[in-house]
């Protein structure tokens, strides 16, 4: 594997969070908290708009992280990759009417037992500064020469 | 809360078409998850579930176990083999510490006797006032 492009950071992209994209996240992976679905309920719990489930952060990270997966740089083979590994640590909660900005960079490559591991790490951070989620994204590449 | 203590489990059965949902809602369109004949052509046994999917179920069992979104603190995971629609996914998990307020939970996705997440490892704050 090419490890010329461990520490490369790519621009930041910004991802405006909606209620109804909230809403339709959370009946796909069969949440039923109505914070997430109800926003008179969220707003009686103190939050200002219905409240994204954690793992929302895949919606509101992927136009970064998809672009890094594709950069010919980073020379990942589509045809032999798999997920291998996933590691978030989330902060404040995100709400509908976030913006929230998050910028990925590639953390390491590296070869083990002829295989390539790809780990990309995103952070993103609220209009406010705060950082809301950081993700560690780890992608298997079988079957890479040394 | 004390270590050993089991998570109640969550069982969900993902539908024909949960995969053609979760690719809206993610925007995660690989074929393998919502194209039966291309997923089939590359060697799998029929559309697999997305991983991402699965994970969210286990960080649906934490928050559910611990009253709320705001408990789910870090969620680490790992993927393997592959998920299916239609057959049902078990999500189990127990407390291996507690330090400072937050538990530290063991868990993991199984469908079909096969562990489709294993090794996962949640950290979740505890409520400030407990019984």
């Amino acid at each position: 594997v090419n490890t010329e492009a461990v520490g490369k950071t790519y621009p930041p992209t910004v991802y405006a969070v909606g209620r109804e994209k909230i809403k339709e996240y959370a009946f796909a992976v069969g949440e039923t908290n109505p914070l997430h679905l109800d926003v008179d309920a969220a707003r009686a719990a103190g939050y200002k708009d219905v409240v994204a489930p954690p793992m929302f952060a895949v919606v509101y990270a992927a136009p970064s992280v998809t672009p890094a997966l594709f950069d010919p740089e980073v020379g990942i083979n589509f045809a032999m990759m798999v997920h291998g590994g996933q590691e978030f640590v989330w902060g404040p909660l995100v709400v509908a009417g976030d913006e929230i900005t998050t910028t990925v960079s590639v953390k390491s490559i590296e070869t083990r037992a002829g295989n390539g591991f790809f780990v990309f790490e995103s952070q993103s951070v609220n209009q406010d500064g705060e950082t809301v989620c950081t993700g560690t994204w780890t992608n298997i590449v079988r079957g890479v020469s040394q | 809360v004390n270590a050993g203590d089991a998570i109640p489990e969550l069982k969900t059965t993902p539908d024909r078409f949960l995969t053609v949902r979760y690719a809206g809602a993610s925007g995660d369109f690989n074929p393998i998850h919502i194209d039966e004949d291309f997923a089939k052509q590359v060697g799998l046994p029929g559309r697999i579930l997305h991983g991402l999917w699965t994970m969210a179920q286990v960080a649906r069992a934490q928050t559910e176990a611990a009253g709320g979104p705001q408990a789910l603190q870090r969620l680490a995971v790992q993927f393997r083999g592959m998920g299916l629609p239609e057959a049902e996914v078990e999500v189990t998990g127990e407390v291996r510490e507690v330090r400072d307020g937050v538990a530290v939970i063991d868990t993991r996705a199984v469908q079909n006797g096969k562990a489709i997440i294993r090794n996962a490892e949640a950290e979740v704050r505890l409520p400030t006032i407990q019984e």
